[in-house]
C-alpha cells in the first residue's frame, strides 16, 4: 500500500513538472520568440487566412501551380498515406493514372507521380514546378516575355539545393504568382 | 545518392560519435547520484518532489522492491493516461470537443505509452485533446524512459557492488533521470523546433478557406514540447497521426537531422554511461562498435535497396516527403527501428522490399542496436551474458562477467530476457495468420502481407512502436492482444534484468584471471555480433524469407500482386 500511495504521490508531482510546466513553458517561450513559427505559419491574404505555409492544400486551377498528390486527398484531421507496397498492383495502377493525366511523358519528376508520407507535403522538386510552367503559362495567356518572368519567378523560389533538397513551397509560389500575374 | 546526401550520413554518423562520450559522461553522473554543474538550480526541485511523494533517495531497495516500485509505478501511469482518454470530454484544453477514445484504443494507447512502445492505433489530432496529449502521453514519454534509464543503473550497481543486498533507490533514480537528463535536453530540443516551424499552440483548430476556395482546417496544439521528448526518449509516439512526416512536426531538413540525431543520442550515450558506471570501460567501447557496425550494415543495405530496386526511379518517393529525400528518410527508418524508438518520417509499409525487411529486422534483432533509452543496454548485457556463457561452454569452465560468476540462474534469466519477445511476436503472429480477424488486418496483397503481421507483432513485443500503416489495427485483437504483447515485451525484460542485477549484487568480485575470457576487443566483439545474428536468424529467418525476401523476388521478377 506504501508503494502504491507513494507511486501516487510521485506521479502528481512529475506530472505537475513535465506535464504542465515543460510545455507550458515551452509554449511562453515560443510566443515570444517566434510567434509565427509556434501558431503554424498561417499565409493571410486581405484578412482572410489562406492556409498555412508549411501544408499542401489542393489546387486544381490550370492557373496555379498543383502539389504533389494525396493519398488522403489532402484531408488534414487526419491526412493520409497511401501505405501502399511497391509490389502492390494499385499502387502501380495509380502512378500510371497519373502519369497520363500530367500528358504521359516518361520522363515526368517522380515526386509528381507519388503520394507524400504526410499526405500534405508543401513542396515540389524543381523539376516538378517546372514541368507545371508551359500549363500555367498557357492558362494565364502570358506572352514569351512573361512566361520568361514566370520561369524565373519559379526559381528564384527554390530553397535548399547544398546541404538539404532543392524544393520549392507550392502555397507561396501561388501566391506570389497570383500576384505577379493578376488576371 | 548524391554529394550531398554522402555528407549527411557523414555529418550525422560524426555527430553521433561526438555527442557518446558527452551525453555518457553526464548520464553516468546523474545516475551515479552527481548532480551536474549546470543544473544544481534544480536541486530543490529534487527535494520538493521526494517530499511530495513521501520518499527517502537514501532508502536501499532489494530486486523485488525495486521491481515493485517500477511496476506500481508504470501501471498508475498508464491507468492515468487512459482515465484521460475516457474523460477527456469532460476535461478542460479540449478546443475540438473530442470524446471517449473507444475502450480497446484507448487501453492499447495507455499500455503503448507506459512501456515506452508507442505504437499508435489512435490519430492525434482527430481524436485526442490537448490536455491528453500532453499531460497523459507527453508525461509518459517522460517517465517510461526514465524507468528505462533506472533499470540500467540498478544493472551497473548490480555489477559495481559485492555481497549487496540493494540496488539502490526507483524513486530517486527515477527523478534524477527526468529532471537532470530529459527535461533540460527536451526543453533545448523544443526551443529549436518551435523556431523551425513545430507547433506549439492552444488555440482551437484554425478554419481556413484555400486558394481556390476549399476549406481546410489546420490542426494545432502543444506538439514542440512532446515531439522532442518523444525523439530524445526513444518513444516515437506522434503528436499527429502521420507523425515526423507531419510538416507540423517535422517541418525542415534542420528540424529532420536533429530529430534524427535525437533518436540515437541517449540510447549511444546509455553505453558509454555503463562503462562509466561499472568501471569496464573497455567492455562498453566493444558493445557499442557491435552496435555501430549492425547499424550501419542495416543502413548501407537499406540505401542499396531503396535506390537499385527495379522501380525506384518513380516509387521511392511514395510515403516520402520532398523536404526530406530519400537517403534522409532511409536513414531515419534505420535509427527509428534499431533504436525502439518508433517516430517514421517516411511510410514504412511503402519503402521497397529490402529496405522494409531490414526495419523489421532491425526490429526483431531485439532492440538492442543502441535500442531504446537504457533499454538497448541492458538487453544487449543479456546478450552478452549468452555469449559469455557459450564461451564458457566451448572451454568448460564457470564463464564470468565483469568480474561475476555466470551461473545457471544467471544464464536462465538472460535467456527469458532474450528469447520471451521472441516467443510473443511468433504467437501473435501465429494467432494472426489462424484467425479471421488477423487475416483481414493487412492493407496490401501478397508476401506484403505477411510483413505487415509480422512488423505490427515484432514491433509491439519489443517496444518499437513504428508499424506498417497499411494494417488496420484498431481491432480487437491488435487493440487487446497488442496491449498484452507490448506488457509482456517491456515487464518481461524488466523483471528478469532486475533478479539478474540482485542476484550478481549479491556476489563476491571475483578478480580476472589468466583464464578469464576477455570480454573487450575484437573477439569478444565477433563471437556477440554472431549470437544475436544466430538467435534472430533461427527464431525469424523463414517468416522473413516468406515475408519481405519473397516480395523483393517477385519485383526483380516484374510480377505484381
Amino acid at each position: 500500500m506504501t508503494t502504491l500511495n507513494r507511486s501516487l504521490r510521485l506521479l502528481a508531482g512529475l506530472t505537475l513538472l513535465t506535464g504542465f510546466l515543460y510545455p507550458l513553458s515551452v509554449w511562453v517561450a515560443g510566443r515570444r520568440l517566434w510567434p509565427e513559427a509556434a501558431e503554424g505559419q498561417l499565409v493571410r491574404r486581405a484578412d482572410r487566412i489562406l492556409g498555412s505555409a508549411l501544408l499542401a492544400q489542393p489546387a486544381r486551377d490550370p492557373r496555379h501551380f498543383w502539389p504533389r498528390p494525396s493519398a488522403g486527398a489532402y484531408a488534414t484531421v487526419a491526412s493520409g498515406a497511401s501505405q501502399q507496397a511497391w509490389t502492390n498492383a494499385v499502387l502501380a495502377r495509380t502512378v500510371a493514372e497519373r502519369r497520363a493525366a500530367l500528358g504521359g511523358a516518361p520522363d515526368l519528376p517522380p515526386d509528381l507521380l507519388t503520394a507524400s508520407g504526410s499526405g500534405l507535403d508543401p513542396h515540389l522538386s524543381p523539376a516538378a514546378a517546372r514541368a507545371q510552367l508551359a500549363r500555367v503559362a498557357a492558362a494565364r495567356r502570358l506572352d514569351a516575355a512573361q512566361a520568361g518572368a514566370l520561369a524565373a519567378l519559379l526559381e528564384r523560389r527554390v530553397e535548399g539545393g547544398q546541404f538539404s533538397p532543392a524544393r520549392i513551397n507550392v502555397l507561396l509560389l501561388n501566391l506570389e504568382l497570383d500576384a505577379r500575374f493578376p488576371e | 545518392m548524391t554529394a550531398a546526401d554522402f555528407l549527411h550520413l557523414v555529418t550525422f554518423v560524426a555527430a553521433l560519435l561526438a555527442v557518446t562520450p558527452l551525453l555518457g559522461r553526464w548520464l553516468a553522473d546523474v545516475l551515479g547520484g552527481e548532480t551536474p554543474v549546470g543544473l544544481r538550480v534544480l536541486a530543490p526541485v529534487e527535494r520538493l518532489l521526494y517530499r511530495a511523494g513521501g520518499v527517502s533517495p537514501d532508502e536501499d531497495m532489494s530486486w523485488p522492491q525495486y521491481a515493485g516500485a517500477l511496476v506500481a509505478f508504470n501501471l498508475l501511469g498508464g491507468a492515468v493516461v487512459l482515465a484521460l482518454q475516457l474523460a477527456q470530454g469532460y476535461l478542460p484544453l479540449n478546443p475540438e470537443g473530442f470524446g471517449a477514445v473507444p475502450l480497446g484504443v484507448a487501453v492499447n494507447t495507455a499500455v503503448s505509452f507506459l512501456t515506452n512502445t508507442n505504437w499508435q492505433a489512435y490519430s492525434g489530432e482527430a481524436s485526442l485533446s490537448y490536455l491528453t496529449q500532453m499531460s497523459g502521453l507527453g508525461v509518459q514519454n517522460f517517465l517510461s524512459a526514465a524507468t528505462g534509464l533506472a533499470v540500467l543503473a540498478a544493472l551497473a550497481r548490480g555489477f559495481r557492488r559485492q555481497s549487496a543486498a540493494g540496488l539502490g533507490c526507483f524513486w530517486a533514480d527515477l527523478v534524477r533521470s527526468t529532471l537532470y537528463v530529459l527535461l533540460p535536453l527536451s526543453f533545448a530540443l523544443a526551443l529549436v523546433l518551435v523556431a523551425q516551424g513545430v507547433v506549439q499552440s492552444f488555440a482551437p483548430y484554425v478554419r481556413a478557406t484555400g486558394l481556390e476556395g476549399s476549406e481546410q482546417v489546420i490542426p494545432l496544439g502543444p506538439a514542440a514540447s512532446q515531439v522532442a521528448i518523444k525523439q530524445l526518449g526513444t518513444n516515437g509516439g506522434g503528436f499527429f497521426g502521420l507523425n515526423s512526416a507531419h510538416p507540423f512536426e517535422n517541418p525542415t531538413p534542420l528540424s529532420n537531422f536533429l530529430q534524427a540525431l535525437a533518436i540515437l543520442a541517449l540510447p549511444a550515450g546509455c553505453v558509454h554511461a555503463f562503462g562509466l558506471l561499472t568501471g569496464a570501460r573497455r567492455h562498453a567501447w566493444t558493445l557499442y562498435a557491435v552496435m555501430l557496425v549492425f547499424f550501419l550494415g542495416a543502413l548501407g543495405l537499406s540505401l542499396w535497396s531503396e535506390y537499385a530496386t527495379p522501380g525506384a526511379a518513380t516509387l521511392a518517393l511514395e510515403g516520402k516527403e520532398v523536404r526530406f529525400g530519400v537517403t534522409p528518410s532511409v536513414l531515419w527508418a534505420t535509427s527509428t527501428t534499431v533504436a525502439s524508438n518508433g517516430s517514421v518520417n517516411a511510410m514504412h509499409s511503402s519503402l521497397s522490399p529490402l529496405a522494409g525487411g531490414l526495419a523489421l529486422g532491425n526490429i526483431l534483432l531485439g532492440e538492442i542496436i543502441f535500442g531504446g533509452i537504457g533499454s538497448g543496454l541492458y538487453g544487449m548485457v543479456m546478450m552478452a551474458v549468452l555469449a559469455v556463457f557459450l564461451a564458457g561452454l566451448m572451454v568448460g569452465r564457470t564463464p564470468e562477467y565483469l568480474g561475476k560468476k555466470i551461473e545457471s540462474q544467471e544464464v536462465r534469466m538472460a535467456a527469458v530476457a532474450v528469447l520471451l519477445p521472441c516467443a510473443v511476436v511468433l504467437i501473435g503472429c501465429a494467432v494472426s495468420c489462424l484467425t479471421a480477424a488477423g487475416r483481414a488486418a493487412p492493407g496490401n496483397p501478397g508476401p506484403h502481407a505477411l510483413t505487415e503481421l509480422l512488423y505490427a507483432w515484432g514491433s509491439m513485443a519489443n517496444n518499437n512502436g513504428s508499424a506498417f500503416g497499411s494494417l488496420a489495427a484498431t481491432g480487437g485483437l491488435y487493440t487487446w492482444g497488442g496491449a498484452l504483447a507490448m506488457l509482456a515485451g517491456r515487464f518481461g525484460v524488466i523483471l528478469p534484468v532486475l533478479a539478474f542485477a540482485g542476484r550478481i549484487a549479491a556476489q563476491r568480485t571475483v578478480p580476472a584471471s589468466a583464464g578469464s575470457f576477455p570480454t573487450d576487443g575484437p573477439l569478444f566483439a565477433v563471437l556477440l555480433a554472431s549470437v544475436i545474428l544466430i538467435v534472430a536468424g533461427l527464431t525469424y529467418f523463414p517468416a522473413l524469407a516468406l515475408g519481405p525476401v519473397l516480395e523483393h523476388l517477385l519485383l526483380i521478377a516484374g510480377r505484381a500482386c
